[in-house]
């Protein structure tokens, strides 16, 4: 099947957002084409490896506990972005995810209750069986189903727009160059963390040492073509999900078992052997998505999370084996610190914690208030000594999900020009828009709610606009 | 120590550990980071009871693997990447092993491993030569004369010699087959007291009976030939296991006619064994058939390719049990019988014969792994 040069809707990116739109528009009516940059077995971008998503509900489900209410939902978001949104649209995609559940389960999506070690996340989190990558196969399923035309490996190096209006988008397939015409099109290729050369306009060399968790294809290119012809911007482009995750791990596409989840049982040292955080500050779920930012803080983006045998069994399973040492100073040698530093390093920490009485009181389920004292910085939570051999250490670097600058959005999904005005035919879901709700910060699932919510949304609206 | 060259997973490799185990190991530590597949099947919450992997653990999970398929389809580290994994196939190899390790005796385990299908048909094709020898060349060969009324068969071939025939063949099976349940059980440290508390029994036999785990966690089915979902496994496994039963039933309840109420075969059409048995016989070709069908067009990715020999044996077995059982029901009152008798009870003997080294062992290693399975949830909630 050769690609057509021309289509009444336009979907650009096949993860989640871009499936979500295409089956919304194919079943509304419209004939769609979409275009997918990588090949089959990599196809689904970062949605492959995402496990849930984040919804309002007013009563329990089969798979969520309790009730989530729009006004619990939006602090939530509030309160990680630090009121950096666009509150009557987030306020909008928080209503319009309480009807998503029944809609994606029709795709042959199934759900399960949450994970083990995922409690925290059962009452506002669905979790989909197996999966991203099985939501994504249920998905391409459904699209090729009802009739939407996929297409593999097809990069699109730009989009052509004249007054505010979409024209055509350039297409790379397996070498060949073509143009595409649409009466109407969607952007759902995400960001451009995968970008090294931007990432680097932006970061310097400190983006040489970034670990990105997902698809290689999020290069950014539509975001830059777009951004150059008077689409207005959303997020600045420093902003992104990034979280700390193993130094070992690939480069692209290690997805979550990259996660090390021993932070608040550990401390935490750059390589200069110094800690430079608070580890126990809050649960991890609260706090894993501010650790990216921290260690890229750090001289030469690393740091070492550094635990001793009492600790072991009370956090996930990480993936790469832990570097193991019987003292402190061979623990030292074996992640190129100076011996004494690191050991000065430990016995402040150790000497930092108050009388014994209170180390009896550790529990990794409360806030235990088992904490240092007059050290810089605190340990404020689940302070144990760390004086038990085999010490053991996992490296960390920033680990980027993906970026947040993107296009502004309406909520029609439409994209917003210079001029105030929303373009008329060009719409846009996903990580390319995620910008317009999450300025800073993250909340789990929130990636998976806005490509999905907005998705339907533009697929939707472009069908109509196709019927007038 | 540069942290780009340290292993993703450090294994080393030894004499002692087979490349399938070795590999398990690794892709259970990856599985065991991630966790998406929980709500597949048994063996992900499997999984994440352990921190570390031994020999015993890989083995009950490779047993506890139905070979859905679905956690390779749904798996963001299927090759090309460089994680490459791929469980259902790994725990499959690994699988292969076992019933290899827990045969008894060892080394015809070792012999049915490698050469499934021929093994099988060698041991079909003796059989039938040894009762054609034994039968074809008396004096006035009784196999070739047409037989009627009750004890038709016995006038081909003996009751004592029928009866010392299928008794060895039967009891052999039955003595290294139980041979094998313990040492499986003893390497799952699954005890008496394990299966007959908590009903531990009933839900094993519950998800065994209705193939639960071939459901791929949500009714859907599992994978054949790609990312979509089917039953069909499901349905025509139900079709050979309870046709299996049901043959089995038919055989029991003729020997029960025949020792108790002195009824002697062959027994009328509408009697309680032919009908058993033509149920059952159907379920055999239905089944076998299907599941043929259905290997032949799975992605060969999921599966363990160098032993299909050893799964098609087993199916073809069946198959031809039941063909030639309902030629010698539709035949029996006609010359051909005595040579369709032999054919017949050739590919029975065979089976009982090759039964401890055949494919038949997953049943009795998927249930003590079911077994395990439940014994260890009830653990966990007190």
């Amino acid at each position: 099947m050769t690609i057509p040069i021309q289509a009444n809707v336009l979907v650009i990116g096949g993860g989640n957002a871009g499936l979500c739109a295409a089956i919304a528009a194919q079943e509304a009516g419209a004939q769609v084409v979409l275009l997918e940059h990588s090949d089959k077995q990599d196809r689904g971008g970062n949605s492959k490896h995402t496990r849930n998503l984040r919804l309002m509900h007013d009563a329990p489900t089969e798979t969520l506990d309790n009730s989530y209410s729009a006004k619990e939902y939006l602090d939530d978001l509030l309160k990680v972005t630090q009121g950096n949104m666009d509150q009557p649209l987030t306020e909008f995609m928080i209503e319009q995810s309480a009807k998503l559940l029944p809609w994606l389960k029709r795709m042959g999506i199934h759900f399960q209750p949450s994970l083990s070690g995922t409690l925290s996340l059962s009452n506002t989190n669905a979790f989909f069986l197996g999966g991203g990558k099985a939501l994504i196969n249920a998905q391409y399923l459904t699209a090729e189903h009802i009739g939407v035309k996929i297409f593999y490996h097809c990069e699109v190096t730009s989009i052509n727009i004249e007054d505010g209006a979409f024209k055509s988008a350039s297409v790379t397939n397996r070498g060949f160059k073509q143009t595409i015409t649409a009466e109407s099109v969607i952007f759902a290729s995400g960001g451009f963390q995968a970008n090294k050369a931007w990432m680097k306009e932006i970061w310097g060399s400190v983006a040489d040492n970034f670990i990105i968790r997902g698809t290689p294809f999020n290069q950014g290119t539509v975001l830059k073509s777009l951004l150059a012809q008077n689409v207005e911007s959303v997020a600045t482009p420093e902003q992104c999900h990034a979280v700390a995750i193993d130094a070992r791990s690939p480069k692209y596409d290690g997805g979550i078992v990259t996660r090390i989840d021993c932070i608040s049982f550990s401390i935490v040292v750059n390589k200069n052997g110094l800690r430079f955080y608070d580890e126990g500050e809050d649960f991890w779920p609260k706090r894993y998505a501010i650790w990216g930012r921290l260690v890229a803080q750090q001289p030469d983006q690393i740091a070492y999370s550094i635990i001793d045998s009492q600790v072991t069994e009370q956090f996930m399973p990480p993936v790469f084996p832990s570097i193991q040492a019987n003292s402190i100073e061979e623990l030292a040698q074996l992640i190129d610190i100076a011996p004494r530093v690191l050991i000065d390093t430990v016995n402040q920490y150790n000497n930092a914690l108050e009388a014994t009485t209170k180390t009896s009181q550790y529990n990794p389920k409360i806030l235990d208030q088992c904490r240092t004292q007059g050290l810089e910085p605190e340990k404020s939570n689940w302070a144990l000594p760390i004086n038990k051999p085999p010490y053991y250490v996992y490296p960390l670097r920033p680990g980027i999900t993906f970026t947040y600058l993107g296009v502004k959005v309406n909520n029609k999904a439409q994209v917003m020009m210079n001029d105030g005005k929303p373009s008329k035919n060009m719409y846009a879901a996903g990580e390319i828009m995620a910008g317009n709700i999450l300025g800073q910060g993250y909340c789990a699932g929130t990636g998976m709610t806005i490509g999905a919510v907005f998705g339907r949304i533009a697929g939707e609206e472009t069908a109509c606009h196709f019927k007038q | 120590m540069s942290l780009q060259t340290i292993e993703i997973v450090d294994i080393t490799q030894n004499n002692t550990k087979s490349i399938a185990l070795a590999e398990a190991e690794r892709v259970a530590n990856i599985c065991n980071a991630c966790r998406y597949c929980e709500g597949f099947c048994a063996v992900f919450p499997a999984i994440t009871q352990r921190r570390n992997f031994n020999e015993h653990d890989l083995e009950y999970l490779a047993n506890l693997c139905h070979n859905c398929g679905a956690c390779y389809h749904a798996c963001q580290y299927a090759p090309p990447h460089e994680f490459s994994i791929n469980l259902p196939q790994t725990l499959a190899e690994l699988r292969a092993e076992t019933y290899q390790k827990y045969a008894w005796p060892v080394k015809l385990g070792s012999l049915f491993h490698r050469n499934g299908l021929m093994v099988a048909i060698s041991v079909v094709l003796a059989m039938i030569l040894l009762m054609s020898g034994l039968l074809l060349f008396q004096d006035s060969t009784p196999v070739f004369a047409e037989h009627l009324g009750e004890g038709a068969f016995y006038q081909v071939i003996s009751h004592q010699a029928m009866v010392a025939l299928a008794g060895t063949s039967f009891g052999f099976s039955i003595i290294a087959l139980f041979v094998s349940f313990i040492k499986f059980c003893r390497a799952n440290a699954i005890t008496l007291a394990h299966v007959f508390s908590n009903n531990v029994l009933v839900k094993a036999s519950y998800a065994a009976g209705t193939l639960k785990y071939l459901a791929g966690g949500n009714g859907q089915g599992c994978h054949t030939k790609d990312e979509s979902f089917s039953n069909k496994r499901r349905y025509f496994h139900h079709a050979m296991a309870w046709g299996f039963v049901l043959c089995f039933l038919a055989t029991s309840v003729a020997t029960l006619f025949e020792y108790t109420l002195d009824i002697m075969s062959p027994f009328p059409v509408l009697s309680l064994p032919v009908m058993l048995g033509s149920l059952g016989g159907l379920g055999l070709i239905v089944g076998p058939l299907g599941l043929l069908w259905l290997k032949m067009i799975t992605d060969p990715k999921i599966m363990s390719i160098k032993h299909l020999g050893m799964d098609y044996a087993f199916l073809l077995l069946l198959l031809f049990i039941s063909i030639t059982g309902f030629l010698l029901l539709g035949f029996r009152s006609t010359s051909a019988m005595g040579m369709l008798l032999i054919i017949h009870l050739g590919f029975v003997f065979g089976l009982f014969l090759v039964l401890p080294y055949s494919k038949f062992v997953h049943a009795l290693y998927r249930f003590v792994a079911l077994l395990k399975f439940y014994h260890e949830q009830e653990a966990i909630k007190k």
